[in-house]
């Protein structure tokens, strides 16, 4: 299967009037797979078996017709828990892992027909921006092996913009979808936290987890969505609201649309060629009707630290359970539970996990707390804040989804404060909580360069009109990741 | 500033430990992280709320029912080492029950 | 030098649910090892918790019912810390704003009342339990994780082990009265660990305080303190130094034994929970709670005092258990006298249940049955012998007393004009009895009730048979 020159939507139309069968294309799928993921190496395992069996059924019960993701593999990012399915976050310490459970989004891509072809590749725990940090192996950009993907979803990115899949979950904690998407010149999606159950994902930082999609086109994100979205009781986050049809507003006009466009986004730091790319996007969307005027997003550079502090400090804790009592990693030789705990953890986690362990223990520890995590809950209000105001003239705001295109390999690994640095632009969204996206906007020394788009609370509709029109301008997807 | 020692007793919260070396790392990476977040000092916070959590949910709870109980069996999958349906650790030392 | 005691209780209580505080699993007692638990249970990873209003609100009316202010606005937090019986290295309880805060309980010793002040109160989970053996591993069951605990944090009120006695049995009996809780030491699901210092009188500062842990019985908390007294005073009039300590009680040697010596706080590093939205509580569900409280036990001894004129020790005993009390009411209201009931409750009602090991809620016996029985004795259709028979037969089966009298005929008979025939007879053929009763022989009197007795199969009232015998032997 041509992952390049489909849709979703094309992909269903074959598989409804049986031009194609859910087992031709999973065949297809992993035939591809053998081929690119060498090169790529965006997947942790491939669920050859399970995904063959869960086609047959498909095509036995007959393609759901109202349901275009019925009969077609998807990719799963390997920190969303799979039944049976080695589950590993990318960690040494769930190497072993097979978990009991699926996660909700599993239970309902299933549900929906969607087939489970494999687990991606990700920084450990979701820790990280270039993918560099997987216990098992680095993937390469889709554009340029030498390098990164982007992180944490690196593999789930890769995958899709390889043409290995047409879609992947991925999670977004700090830019941890939309990075890679941009990295990779495809799609990604981050919906309002509490949009999508985190029941099954495995947490990295509570309040800011969100599953996603990664996809190449616009309207395929909306349609993974419709299937994801919704409360669960078992994820007491979860928004209570109902779950629109996400692609309503595809095709709509963008005319009198409220734009803006935060100075802090175009500033220090980011790159004169990328800005060059986001100035030119505004443009094309005043051209479409929308006004886009520059605004200001004052406590913009204090979200990294603040984001840090708390995403470290909730990980600390939420890691402790990685202990080699239940499940996972215990280490050899251990004679007392000191060992056991001391030993698996220092063995079973990998350097950038210790890092931000430590800095989250230290953050929340006595006499630190203080000045450390409440001073950033606190920062974390004002960043909110800065968005409510914009938000109440503004349907949308828009800027670059990174400083700078996707790096080298290497070249930020042993630098934390550099690394952590390159999510600037993404970061604020999650501790807002908001819906965003990254689309392709274009190309800079031939990388791809990604426009993202903030929503409201909820207002993933609006993100998607827009996104969907800023598509149709652009030929962007024509060209095809060579891989180099 | 933070100190090597106060990095080797954080390491002990977390139930972590490193060779001289890599303390010595940690720290320096520590220190330069924190340093990044001494910047927050130069946000006026008074009076600010803290915010936990984004979603302004509250009072989601549910009735008090029980769903069956997971297979033994099933839970036990994972386990590094068991006895019957017990999961089997080496011996706690030194420590009572809180 | 003379010294001043302070000491500190903490107390759990397992609250009475279904299912766990944070899990759909159920809460049981006594199952096979990990069969009670799911993937929360274990913390596997990805789960979510999620909160029992049921327990949440059990707490509330523990609160309540402790007189404590309930916190409108609060949220859960996490308290980290590794250890194998808690599988997610923290435990979800509330730190920061616990449910309730500010309550009181009012205790009674050798005669003199006293306030206890409740510096807080809050939810969390119970952890699983850890066994020890002696082949070089320690084994791990889940099937109490989870399970919904109210944490009871005593003020420093309490000044001997015998207030710290009295005050642990008030809160047990309040509690219990709730139905929160089963509050049984023994079975677990109430815990009380205890921290005590010294001071010489005058001193403004309290002095290091000493921790004893894992008591199970109120007397052993007494005896224990009691111990750490004594010992404290010893320490400091050596001319040493209490150290902080967490020390356990052995009831066999009779005193306390070192665990291990603290070394500064330790850190939990608490943070509020993100996987839990904040809980409000409504004055509507306060009311509600309230609305809803049964009578607490001090209430119902005034009472029972007062209205009924029971003894203030009948009284007491009367309100160990609800279950106790709402019987003797019962009984009351199905027309018992009070004073009768009060009496067949203390005393073969408990006996019985003491001897079998039972509960009331365990036995056959209704409140309509011992009032009904209590009636018949009253109004003389039964004798207090007879009574017996009984209440044999309605506490172990569900009969009704009135019917099984008239049934097996053990209704006594009193009516002169059927007995004076009997009377006479016996008289005619014992010339002899009146004869030894006229020359002064008392014990003939007895003979002749005997025989009476048996031609009337042991119905005749005694009283009624006496009165006809003496008139009968007067006209010979
Ligand atoms: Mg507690
Ligand atoms: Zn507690």
């Amino acid at each position: 299967m041509d992952y390049f020159k489909t849709s979703l939507d094309q992909l269903h139309e074959q598989l409804r009037t049986g031009k194609l069968t859910s087992q031709q294309l999973v065949d297809e799928t992993l035939a591809g797979i053998d081929k690119i993921d060498p090169d790529v190496a965006a997947f942790l395992a491939i669920n050859a078996d399970g995904a063959k069996k869960q086609a047959a059924a498909v095509d036995a019960a007959g393609i759901d017709a109202d349901q275009p993701l019925s009969g077609v593999p998807i990719a799963i990012k390997d920190n969303i828990v799979t039944k049976g399915v080695v589950t590993t976050a990318a960690s040494k310490i769930l190497a072993n892992f097979n978990p009991i459970y699926n996660a909700t989004v599993v239970e309902k891509l299933a549900a929906a027909g969607a087939i489970n072809v494999g687990k991606t590749n990700l920084d450990e725990f979701a820790m990280g921006s270039s993918t560099e940090n997987s216990a098992f192996k680095t993937t390469k950009n889709a554009w340029d092996y030498t390098r990164v993907p982007g992180g944490s979803s690196g593999g789930s990115a890769a995958a899709v913009a390889a043409g290995e899949v047409v879609a992947a979950l991925g999670s977004d904690t700090g830019g941890s979808i939309r990075q890679p998407a941009a990295f990779n010149g495809i799609v990604g999606f981050k919906p309002t936290y509490g949009r999508v159950s985190r029941w099954g994902l495995i947490a990295f930082s509570s309040s800011l987890d969100q599953i996603g999609t990664l996809t190449r086109n616009v309207k395929d994100a909306a349609q993974v969505l419709n299937v994801i979205a919704g409360h669960d009781e078992r994820d007491s986050t979860t928004a209570d609201t109902p779950v629109p049809d996400y692609t309503e507003r595809i095709g709509q006009a963008i005319k009198g649309m409220k734009i803006a466009l935060p100075k802090e986004y175009l500033g220090k730091g980011v790159d004169p060629a990328v800005a060059d790319k986001i100035k030119a996007a505004a443009k094309q969307l005043e051209d479409l009707g929308a006004t886009v005027t520059e605004v200001s997003l004052p406590h913009t550079q204090y979200a990294v630290p603040a984001y840090y502090i708390i995403a470290s400090s909730e990980a600390s804790s939420n890691l402790q359970r990685f202990d080699g009592i239940r499940y996972g990693f215990r280490a050899k030789d251990v004679h007392n539970i000191e060992d056991v705990y001391v030993r698996s953890r220092s063995e079973g986690f990998g350097p950038e996990v210790k890092r931000r362990i430590m800095l989250g223990t230290f953050s929340l520890s006595a006499g630190f707390y203080d000045a450390y995590f409440k001073k950033a809950g606190q920062v974390r209000t004002l960043i909110t804040r800065d968005f409510e105001t914009v938000f109440n003239d503004y349907d949308l705001i828009i800027g670059p989804t990174t400083p700078t295109v996707a790096f080298k390999i290497g070249e930020k690994v042993t630098d934390p404060v550099t690394m952590y640095m390159n999510d600037i632009l993404t970061i604020p969204v999650n501790l807002a909580g908001l819906p965003a996206a990254s689309v392709p906007a274009g190309f800079v020394d031939g990388m791809p360069v990604g426009l993202q788009l903030i929503g409201k609370p909820f207002a993933e509709s609006t993100i998607f009109q827009v996104a969907a029109a800023f598509e149709a301008q652009n030929d962007y997807l024509a060209q095809i990741p060579g891989g180099k | 500033m933070i100190s090597k020692d106060s990095v080797a007793h954080v390491a002990g919260l977390a139930k972590l430990q490193f060779s001289e070396a890599d303390l010595e790392k940690y720290t320096d990476q520590l220190a330069e992280i924190l340093d990044m977040v001494e910047q927050l000092e130069q946000v006026s916070t008074k009076d600010v709320p803290v915010t936990t959590q984004s979603i302004h949910l509250a009072n989601v709870m549910r009735p008090d029912v029980a769903k069956p109980a997971e297979p033994v069996a099933e839970l036990l999958k994972n386990v590094p080492t068991k006895k019957g349906t017990l999961i089997q650790v080496p011996a706690i030392i030194d420590k009572e029950d809180d | 030098m003379n010294f001043e005691t302070t000491i500190g209780l903490e107390v759990h209580v397992e609250l009475k649910t279904k299912s766990k505080m944070f899990s759909p699993a159920p809460v049981t007692y006594g199952q096979e090892p990990n069969t009670e638990t799911n993937v929360i249970d274990w913390g596997f990873p990805g789960v979510l918790p999620s909160i029992n209003r049921g327990a949440y609100q059990l707490g509330i009316m523990v609160a309540l019912a402790l007189h404590a202010d309930v916190t409108r606005e609060t949220h859960f937090d996490r308290k980290n810390y590794f250890y194998p019986d808690n599988p997610k290295a923290y435990q979800i309880t509330q730190s920061e704003k616990p449910l309730g805060t500010n309550g009181w309980v009012e205790i009674e010793v050798n005669g003199k009342k006293k306030k206890i002040g409740i510096a807080e109160l809050h939810v969390e989970e119970d952890a699983g339990k850890n066994q020890h053996e002696d082949d070089g591993y320690s084994y791990v069951d889940l099937n109490r994780q989870g399970t919904p605990l109210v944490e009871i944090v005593s003020k420093p009120d309490i000044t001997s082990p015998e207030e710290a006695y009295a005050y642990l049995e008030t809160l047990r009996q309040i509690v219990q009265f709730t139905g929160a809780s089963d509050v049984k030491m023994e079975e677990g699901s109430m815990r009380v660990d205890t921290n005590l210092s010294i001071r010489p009188i005058g001193q403004k500062h309290l002095g290091t305080k000493t921790e004893i842990k894992n008591l199970n019985s109120f007397v052993h908390v007494r005896d224990g303190l009691a111990f750490e007294e004594k010992r404290q005073q010893s320490v400091l009039l050596s001319g040493g130094e209490v150290r902080q300590e967490t020390r356990r009680w052995d009831p066999d040697a009779k005193e306390t034994i070192l665990m291990r010596v603290k070394e500064g706080a330790d850190d939990y590093r608490y943070f509020p929970e993100p996987d839990l939205p904040p809980v409000t509580v409504s004055q509507q569900w306060i009311d509600e709670v309230q609305a809803s409280l049964p009578q607490p036990p001090a209430e119902r001894r005034e009472h029972y005092i007062q209205d009924w004129g029971i003894p203030a020790y009948d009284a007491g005993v009367l309100t160990q258990t609800k279950e106790m009390s709402d019987f003797f009411e019962a009984t009351v209201a199905q027309g018992a006298d009070a004073k009768q009931a009060s009496n067949w409750l203390m005393g073969e009602v408990s006996g019985y249940l003491n001897a079998k090991h039972m509960e009331l809620g365990q036995v056959a016996l209704t409140p309509g049955h011992l009032a009904g029985m209590i009636k018949l004795i009253g109004d003389g259709t039964i004798s207090s012998k007879m009574a017996k028979k009984v209440f044999k037969e309605i506490i172990q089966h569900d009969t009704d007393p009135d019917h099984w009298v008239r049934e097996k005929g053990l209704i006594q008979l009193s009516d002169p004009a059927k007995l004076t025939p009997i009377i006479t007879a016996v008289l005619d053929d014992n010339q002899q009895s009146i004869d030894d009763f006229k020359a002064g022989k008392d014990r003939a009197i007895g003979f002749l009730v005997g025989q009476i007795m048996k031609q009337t199969h042991g119905q005749a009232n005694p009283k009624v048979v006496n009165q006809i015998l003496m008139a009968e032997i007067k006209k010979r």
